[in-house]
């Protein structure tokens, strides 16, 4: 946790709500969100319970599993949610636009532009807490390698129409959310707590009900005492009354109400199987009790969502969320495309070469998410250069120089008084952004005199009068004092700028600095490259097993044989 | 340099028969001779060598490339930062003066230390057609990685294999045949900004370290080791031995007694002096500040660390070792100060200038990785700390701040780790299918936090 975290943290404990980490918004919020809040029942991984979803917050659908155990009920929940999410998936598929794209021509090996479509929108899934990512993944495992009847007349048990589609649609959406600062796919925890801090911890800030409590408390009460009740406030029956989040259920809900109220259902089925007077209308309450039940588990959490929503939406988007939504744009795009192409779900395991692709696209994008939301906001940009990564100040002289090649280029040097703490060190890269929205590079180029800014190379020296003018460095508290403290005195540093001024001798108006303008260099590069082109998976090499089995099947070893368990 | 002590130094691999001196020379030359003739001769695409710290492995990695090169195969030489590759260049052509050498280089600005410009047979480009031809190609698995369309080395030589990542593996494993995989197994593994779980557990998961991919995958190569380390004294190697390689134990390639530390000025009994005298007179100080949860840069650590340090310079320490026949000054640039996180090391950067000291090298684990000094003054990763996560409790992290000396080594850190790590179980999930690393971070803490318990000076600033 960064410093400015803790300390935003601090406040909000003394100040009884959470503090803003952020001024705006770091993520896209579509127009219309598909939320999707869904429950697993206990002790069975992957058995769905029930779930609300839709995109009107004030008409949810609720979908229940009236008794998990049994398949049939399961796969009917699947096909029910597969009608209502896969029409919402493919309303985007349509309105595109056209996209200029340099591709390798096959025959000539050269680099020539194509036309690709591009979907103008993507849409977008919103669930409660990090959890509920995790169930989409496993929703999406458990059912892209069905088979239905049509894809396959053999298959035993086959799968109604387009859950393996879903299956591979919430595969591809979990999958993304892995990206850093992927939008396709967001839970409600994790992009508030990327916008507020509250004054408890990380892991009970994944709890939707008390990170609300915090960021949103009721009238005239704490943010910890709100947050108290959403965790552990009980009716007079022992009831939750904020229930969790989910997809996991609260255990006295489990016991008091759902078991009952199941094993009525069950008993009710068994008479109406054997045709006893009354039990189809016995079996119809039952189950209308079960729905009943859950909307009330389901509810407080779809709500908490959408208010969740109203608050992040009332934060201004952030400059470069654009862009980045823009790659999500390209991903929802592609696998529209895999699918329309009818290629096949995606593997259970990545080989050796799409591993360390997805690994280096990640961290990639983990660098742009930084530069980005440090350079859209100066709460963040705050953070860094409390980190010791940027710094800030005002530019307090400019003096012209160029470099000694044979074309001289220039390479003004420019004195910048700040107060911030970077982490410096000789030649140093630095980058700040220029009117124009481009970057600046410049290296950093020593401490120089605050009186008079010539003697820019006296590095050594300055450096020392600084670190000991702040309070004491040779005292107890200086040591922290000089790297951080408010009053730790100014230092000017000289940067050499060393591109951004166009392509002349003289560089272009408008791109040095002038005396007096206030500038932020950053030590992080703002639009990091990605990393070397990897091989092809069919040139794996023998370090990494070879060129992945062609023989094998894609969906890896055989199945575990069928035990008498699994047919329960 | 033969051990003072054999018995005793025998005693704590259990190796050597009784009676039987060992010659650290003679295992390390035995080593040495077996990795070449796998690498020269043998008929596996794969040559692994596992060094402990100091054991020799830029040595090896010199010897093997110039062995090579002589015998007509030309080679490619993989490291992981600009630094070891021009550190390895320098020691290739300072070897060999006429062998022909390419530094390939990135095409930023400064791309190489100009040190090398200076040897007539180096060649640096940042183009690999400009190199063909030459015996030696060394250049960071990161350039590499953008090679393409040439035709593949028949051998390479990986460094700090350990230290690398198995994508980046994957990135230049097409570039050669057949390769001597050189590292130390106990130093930092790599890591990834972004997680890595889903692929935890398969043989390719790419945020492993490259030599792990390459033996799950290829599990019958020769693996070799260095059996000694020249780098830490009699007093150092067998703590960090039984600490950090409890299966793989080496032994110091010096004696007790053959490096000495003395001061020119006596004890003036505060904290710092009395804690150098103890380093000096054992190998090991423990400075240990009063139990206190504290901010990252705990202000009395940093300053205690400071004043170490400068108490170390005033007192005019000088050392002897088998280097010199005469005692040697340890002067700034023999002296390193180790910390754990780059805030940390910045605040003992000013806390130095502030005392007026310069010269000294003050890094974190990660950077002071592969480098050597006389005596080092490390601040302890948990200190201060009111919890032990994975980062803090890395086994790595431990053993490259305590293998750095060659003389004495100085922590310093607050009172009640022991406890922080008997509440702070570690909490790692277990993943299937990924090995389980021994010792893990909470057993190697332990073990030398009990060690430097022997050595404590309790001091309150």
């Amino acid at each position: 946790m960064s410093l400015i975290t803790t300390l935003a943290r601090m406040e909000a404990v003394r100040e009884g709500r959470a503090q803003p980490l952020t001024t705006v918004r770091h993520r896209h919020l579509s127009e219309r969100p598909l939320a999707f809040v869904p429950l697993t029942t206990a002790g069975e991984a992957g058995a769905p319970l029930g779930a609300m979803v839709g995109t009107d917050r004030d008409a949810p659908r609720l979908l229940i599993v009236a008794q998990p155990r049994d398949r049939d009920l399961r796969f009917a929940f699947l096909a029910e949610l597969a009608e209502e999410i896969q029409p919402y998936l493919d309303s985007y598929a349509d309105g595109i636009e056209l996209e200029e794209r340099k591709e390798t021509d096959p025959e000539t090996g050269k680099k020539v532009p194509v036309q690709v479509e591009l979907c103008e929108d993507a849409p977008q899934l919103l669930v409660p807490s990090a959890a509920g990512v995790a169930f989409v993944r496993l929703l999406g495992r458990s059912m892209r390698f069905r088979r239905t009847a049509e894809q396959d007349p053999e298959t035993p048990f086959p799968a109604p129409a387009r859950v393996p589609l879903l299956g591979r649609w919430l595969t591809h959406y979990g999958e993304r959310s892995r990206v850093p600062g992927s939008c396709l796919l967001l839970s409600l925890t994790e992009l508030l707590s990327r916008h507020w801090a509250t004054g408890q911890s990380n892991l009970e800030d994944q709890h939707l009900g008390s990170l609300l409590a915090w960021v949103d408390p009721p009238e005239g009460v704490s943010g910890a005492e709100a947050a108290l009740r959403a965790e552990s406030e009980r009716d007079a029956h022992g009831q939750l009354r904020c229930p969790p989040a989910g997809p996991a259920t609260d255990p006295a809900f489990d016991n008091k109400l759902l078991a009952p109220a199941m094993s009525r259902y069950d008993a009710a089925r068994a008479e109406a199987s054997q045709g006893v007077a009354g039990g189809e209308a016995r079996l119809r309450l039952a189950e209308e009790e079960l729905r009943r039940l859950l909307a009330s588990q389901l509810r407080p959490t779809w709500d908490a969502l959408w208010r969740g929503v109203d608050l992040l939406r009332s934060l201004p988007e952030g400059a470069r969320v654009t862009d980045r939504w823009r790659r999500d744009r390209w991903s929802y795009t592609g696998h529209r495309d895999r699918v329309r192409a009818g290629e096949p779900p995606q593997p259970k395991r990545d080989d050796a070469v799409t591993a360390a692709q997805k690994l280096a696209a990640r961290e990639t994008a983990q660098a742009q998410l930084d530069a980005h939301e440090a350079l859209d906001d100066p709460l963040v940009m705050a953070g860094r250069r409390l980190a010791g990564e940027a710094f800030a100040g005002e530019v307090i002289d400019v003096e012209m120089a160029w470099s000694d090649a044979k074309v001289p280029r220039p390479r003004p040097l420019v004195t910048v008084r700040t107060e911030d703490r970077p982490h410096l060190a000789e030649r140093v890269k630095l980058h700040r952004v220029v009117a124009d929205g481009k970057a600046q590079s410049g290296e950093f180029a020593g401490f120089a005199d605050m009186d008079g800014p010539e003697g820019a190379d006296e590095s050594g020296e300055s450096d020392e009068s600084g670190g000991a003018g702040g309070a004491d460095a040779s005292d107890d508290t200086g040591a922290s004092g000089a790297e951080y403290g408010p009053g730790g005195a100014a230092r000017a540093l000289v940067v050499r700028l060393t591109g951004g001024m166009g392509r002349g001798k003289q560089p272009e108006p408008g791109t040095v600095p002038e005396k007096g303008d206030r500038v932020c260099w950053t030590l992080f590069e703002h639009a990091p490259r990605g990393g070397p082109e990897l091989p092809d998976p069919e040139s794996t090499p023998w370090t990494h097993g070879g060129p992945p089995d062609a023989a094998a099947p894609a969906q890896g070893p055989e199945p575990d044989p069928m035990t008498e368990e699994d047919y329960l | 340099m033969i051990g003072a002590d054999p018995a005793a130094a025998a005693a704590h691999t259990g190796r050597a028969r009784a009676g039987e001196p060992f010659d650290p020379s003679a295992a390390a030359a035995r080593a040495t001779e077996a990795i070449l003739r796998d690498t020269l001769h043998g008929a596996d695409r794969g040559v692994v060598v596992d060094s402990p710290p100091g054991a020799g492995k830029s040595t090896l990695v010199v010897r093997a490339a110039r062995e090579l090169a002589a015998a007509g195969r030309p080679l490619m030489v993989v490291a992981q930062t600009n630094a070891q590759v021009d550190d390895l260049v320098d020691r290739l052509a300072t070897a060999d003066p006429d062998l022909p050498v390419g530094r390939l280089h990135s095409s930023d600005p400064h791309p190489y230390d100009p040190v090398l410009d200076g040897h007539a047979a180096v060649r640096a480009s940042a183009k690999i057609a400009d190199l063909a031809g030459l015996d030696i190609v060394v250049s960071t698995a990161a350039k590499w990685a953008h090679i393409k369309n040439v035709e593949p080395w028949r051998h390479a030589i990986v460094d700090e294999a350990y230290q690398m990542r198995s994508d980046a593996l994957l990135a230049v494993a097409g570039l050669f045949e057949r390769a001597l995989f050189v590292g130390d197994p106990g130093q930092l593994d790599p890591f990834s900004v972004v997680g890595a779980d889903q692929w935890a557990g398969l043989s390719y998961d790419p945020s492993a370290s490259a030599v792990t991919t390459l033996l799950a995958h290829n599990p019958r190569l020769p693996q070799h080791r260095l059996p000694v380390s020249w780098r830490l004294p009699a007093s150092a190697a067998p703590l960090v031995s039984a600490a950090f390689y409890p299966y793989t134990p080496f032994r110091s390639g010096t004696g007790h007694g053959e490096r000495r530390l003395s001061f020119g000025v006596a004890s003036d009994g505060t904290g710092p002096d009395r804690v150098l005298d103890e380093a000096a007179a054992s190998g090991w100080g423990l400075l240990e500040l009063p139990a206190r949860r504290t901010p990252r840069t705990d202000p009395e650590a940093v300053a205690a660390v400071a004043q170490v340090v400068r108490r170390l310079l005033d007192r005019g320490a000088v050392a002897v070792s088998e280097r010199s026949e005469e005692p040697l000054p340890v002067a700034a640039d023999r002296i390193a100060v180790g910390t754990a996180h780059r805030d940390q090391a910045a605040a003992v950067r000013a806390a130095l200038t502030g005392l007026g000291v310069s010269g000294v090298t003050v890094d974190t684990a990660n950077r002071l990785q592969g480098r050597e000094f006389d005596v080092t003054v490390v601040l302890h990763p948990l200190s201060g700390r009111p919890d032990a996560t994975a980062f803090h409790l890395e086994t790595g992290r431990l053993c490259v701040l305590t293998s750095r000396h060659r003389q004495a080594c100085v922590v310093v850190c607050r009172a009640g780790v022991t406890e922080l790590l008997d509440e702070h179980p570690s909490t790692e999930p277990v993943q299937l299918g990924v090995t389980v690393k021994f010792p893990d971070g909470w057993e190697a803490n332990h073990a030398v936090l009990a060690h430097l318990a022997e050595h404590r000076v309790a001091w309150r600033p």
